[in-house]
């Protein structure tokens, strides 16, 4: 974003002094200086406290993080750095008629994204009738030819699903990206909400929030509805969180999720085949175990199927998968879906399958495959966002309007050499909100991700996680890259800021011109 | 079978047993921690006899140390400089303190989900403490201070452990891994040293021989327990007898062996597993510590008690890895 920068109206007032407005859309003002309705609580609140007593809470907060070892790795470093998730004290907040059409939005599409792997990986319908390419799909890194004809449990194959959104200019949400496979980011949701009901206890209970608490409670029970049919205890199936081990990334996240869920965390060297059953290995015996919530990639689950130098998976999994005795959350070969150039067409899949237009929208995605489009994008790289189609985490991506020309140049290369590993969007101004950045409010720009749980019918506790692009004017908030989050806060249907977040908006468009081209 | 379960449809109560990985990384932390804790405490007093005698009688103990510490003899003459490197700092060396320290915490990492933070916490500062560089120089100065911190920091941990940690299978198999090692390192030390000395006689030893016999005491913290019991009078065979018979007292080979067996037994319990074999080698040999004369034990210097307390010792930890850690799928399944 280079637009011209509208100083902050509130001359030497803290703590909002160095709060800059660009073109993106404001989460908190409606105008430089007027906050939205529901926001307004929050401004007071915040002008009215001490400076040195914000900077305090984020240190109170930072350091209940680092002590309860809520943390992540940075690869790439020796041994693995271990980093707190650096986390905001300022809460988003979403009124509950936003977050109904979102909850809504999202149903339709994990729906649809769940009816589109069962048909890829059985009759295949939406290829023979051409709505998506064919090559598309088999050329696709994580399509698993080894899942065809294979029936899992009540067809669901994404049982936890987090999708990113963000909110464009004109205030409406989009979709950018899905993450099918092993998503992660919950517990910070969850450590987030626990610091700032410390934090704003009256303010957090004067506002009405939704709570999220119950997350790990309706993810356990995804989990059990995914039981074999042949388990011998279908009410209580031995469920059980797969993790690569303690050098991964979500380590934190894994220990954090099978502790609230009351699971055993198990490693891949914990569990063994015998007759296409699964064991754990316990100081009593093998148990048998009939629900995986797997926190590992596909390539690494079975070294007899997949990968064969994988260590951290079990080997003749995927044979018991296949005979039905264990049932995985997610199945394998969701991340078909989360192919970047797929994502394109999810809006058709929702019309194809569901009979429904969608109700949030895609981002406009240029195909490279495509030589017209390839073209376009050719010659405007330094506006677009390039990244490849199966990358997640923020790695192998180009911000055109942030990159040098040596970054462009090997792009372009890249690109000629494998126009199907690669899409190109638009850059697009992510909406800003109010973030603390060394004891002042600053502005920067944030994402939405929710949390979908896919079992009997499909789950989403109010909010998720929002992340930070901490660096002043960065498009990019994966915490892999310097992001941070904060906790975001839906606001409980009936609250009177929601009759007046129509209007605020409208005023927000009147003084600030249509949404970005 | 499965445990009864309330009307919310989860168990009461969890099933029997726990991860075999994660009581196979308590045990070994724990054996680890007691193993640095012995090496530390035993050079320790090896430091401060060493002041008191003569260079070369000085060199030839070396010789019983690494004997006494289970490693193998140094080739060539002893620099004492460079082993006591080797037995304090060396990373090659896996049984060096700082070795035994970083593994022992190499292990609880990997299982800190089912320990409490406070003893995370309390072995991750050790850890940090002992990897700290300590000069050359200064080391003569700062050994005594270096073993201390050893054998408080490990202390601590214990009492940490103890207050913080739920005394379920977990904690019983730190139990175990403590005094199997403990079992183990006593019997090899004893050994060493009746081997060193003429037979263990039931007078007062000569002043030559005095230093040495208190120096064993001191390495066991037994000095001051001995002296309670059988007064200042350092007579061999009393050393002996308490060191290895004494029900009470916590360095002694009975009292260990005693609390192996109480942790597989409970073990066994919690496992439903009361009748395997490592339960039955433990018994066998705490009714054998029980009931044994020190005269009959000492008969031949004692060599052949203690390489069987040794030999037990070796079949339990193997039995502990084939019935809980490492059993063959198919035998298990079978049965």
């Amino acid at each position: 974003m280079t637009a011209a920068a509208v100083p902050s109206p509130y001359g030497s007032s803290r703590p909002f002094v160095k709060y800059q407005f660009d073109t993106a859309y404001d989460e908190m003002f409606c105008a430089p200086g007027l906050p939205r309705e529901y926001y307004q609580a929050l401004h007071r609140t915040l002008v009215g406290l001490p400076p040195e007593e914000l900077r305090k809470s984020q240190q109170a907060a930072d350091l209940t993080f680092l002590h309860e070892g809520i943390t992540f790795t940075v690869y790439g470093s020796k041994e693995g750095t271990e980093r707190i998730f650096p986390n905001d004290l300022i809460p988003r907040i979403i009124p509950a008629a936003e977050w109904a059409k979102i909850e809504k939005g999202l149903t339709q599409r994990v729906t649809a994204l769940n009816l589109f792997l069962r048909d890829i990986y059985h009759e295949g319908r939406i290829l023979s009738e051409g709505i998506v390419p064919r090559e598309l799909i088999y050329s696709c890194k994580h399509f698993r030819r080894e899942m065809r004809g294979l029936n899992v449990p009540r067809d669901i194959y994404v049982s936890i699903c987090g999708t990113d959104l963000v909110r464009l200019p004109d205030g409406n949400f989009v979709v950018l990206e899905d993450n099918l496979r092993v998503p992660s980011g919950v517990s910070y949701m969850l450590a987030n909400r626990k610091a700032l009901k410390r934090v704003f206890p009256k303010m957090f209970r004067d506002y009405g929030v939704s709570p999220i608490d119950h997350y790990p409670q309706a993810l356990l029970s995804t989990l059990r509805t995914l039981a074999p049919e042949n388990c011998a205890y279908s009410q209580d199936p031995v469920t059980v969180l797969l993790t690569p081990g303690v050098s991964n990334s979500a380590y934190f996240e894994h220990t954090f999720l099978a502790q609230q869920m009351g699971i055993e965390l198990v490693e891949g060297r914990d569990l063994l085949v015998h007759d296409n059953v699964v064991y754990m290995r316990t100081t009593a015996g093998p148990r048998r175990v009939d629900v995986i919530y797997r926190r590992v990639d596909d390539d690494f689950l079975d070294p007899l199927c997949f990968r064969r130098d994988s260590f951290l998976g079990v080997p003749g999994l995927f044979n018991a998968y296949r005979a039905g005795n264990v049932s995985l959350a997610n199945a394998i070969g969701t991340g078909l879906a989360d192919d970047k150039a797929v994502y394109a067409y999810v809006p058709e899949m929702i019309r194809f399958y569901m009979s429904e237009e969608p109700i949030l929208p895609n981002v406009p995605t240029y195909m490279l495959t495509d030589a017209a489009q390839r073209q376009h994008v050719l010659e405007n790289l330094e506006e677009m966002v390039v990244k490849a189609v199966g990358e997640s985490g923020g790695y192998g991506m180009l911000i055109g309007p942030q990159s040098t020309k040596q970054q462009r140049e090997e792009f372009r290369a890249r690109i000629l050499a494998d126009p199907r590993n690669y899409i190109a969007q638009p850059t697009l101004a992510l909406s800003c909100a109010p973030c603390l950045i060394d004891g002042e409010v600053e502005s920067r720009h944030i994402d939405l991700r929710p949390y979908i749980l896919m079992g009997e019918k499909v789950t989403l506790v109010p909010g998720g996680l929002t992340r930070v692009a901490l660096r002043k004017g960065s498009l990019v908030v994966n915490s892999s890259q310097g992001g941070g989050s904060k906790d975001t806060w839906v606001l409980r249907a009936g609250n009177a800021e929601d009759r007046t977040a129509q209007i605020a908006d409208d005023v927000w468009k009147g003084l600030a011109g249509g949404p970005l081209a | 079978m499965r445990a009864p379960r309330n009307y919310f449809g989860r168990s009461m109560q969890r099933d029997a047993g726990m991860l075999s990985r994660v009581a196979d990384s308590l045990y070994w932390m724990s054996r680890y921690l007691e193993r640095a804790e012995q090496t530390a405490r035993l050079l320790d007093v090896e430091m401060q006899l060493w002041l008191d005698q003569s260079p070369e009688a000085g060199l030839g103990r070396w010789k019983f140390v690494l004997e006494a510490l289970r490693m193998p003899a140094a080739q060539g003459p002893v620099d004492p400089t460079r082993l006591i490197n080797m037995l304090v700092f060396s990373r090659t060396n896996a049984s060096s303190i700082v070795s035994c320290i970083a593994t022992a915490r190499e292990n609880l990492r990997h299982v800190r989900e089912q320990c409490s933070s406070e003893m995370w916490e309390q072995l991750n500062r050790l850890y940090l403490e002992v990897i700290e560089t300590w000069p050359e120089e200064s080391w003569m100065l700062k050994s005594h201070a270096f073993f201390q911190t050893v054998q408080e920091g490990a202390h601590l941990f214990q009492g940490i452990t103890d207050g913080t940690m739920s005394h379920g299978e977990g904690w019983q198999f730190i139990q175990l891994g403590r005094y199997v090692e403990r079992t183990d390192a006593l019997a090899a030390l004893l050994e060493t040293h009746f081997r060193r000395v003429a037979h263990p006689v039931d007078q007062a030893v000569e002043s030559a021989e005095y230093l040495g016999w208190v120096g064993l005491l001191r390495a066991c913290v037994a000095f001051e327990a001995y002296c309670k019991a059988y007064t200042a009078e350092i007579r061999p065979l009393r050393v002996a007898e308490f060191l290895l018979l004494n029900p009470d007292f916590p360095h002694s080979v009975r009292f260990s062996v005693d609390r192996v067996n109480a942790a597989l037994h409970i073990i066994g319990e919690l496992t439903e597993r009361r009748e395997k074999l490592p339960t039955r080698i433990a018994g066998r040999m705490r009714a054998q510590l029980s009931y044994s004369q020190i005269e009959e034990v000492m008969a031949d210097g004692g060599h052949a008690y203690l390489e069987n307390v040794r030999g037990e010792c070796a079949q339990i930890h193997a039995a502990i890895h084939q019935i809980y850690f490492d059993y063959s799928i198919e035998s298990e399944l079978a049965s």
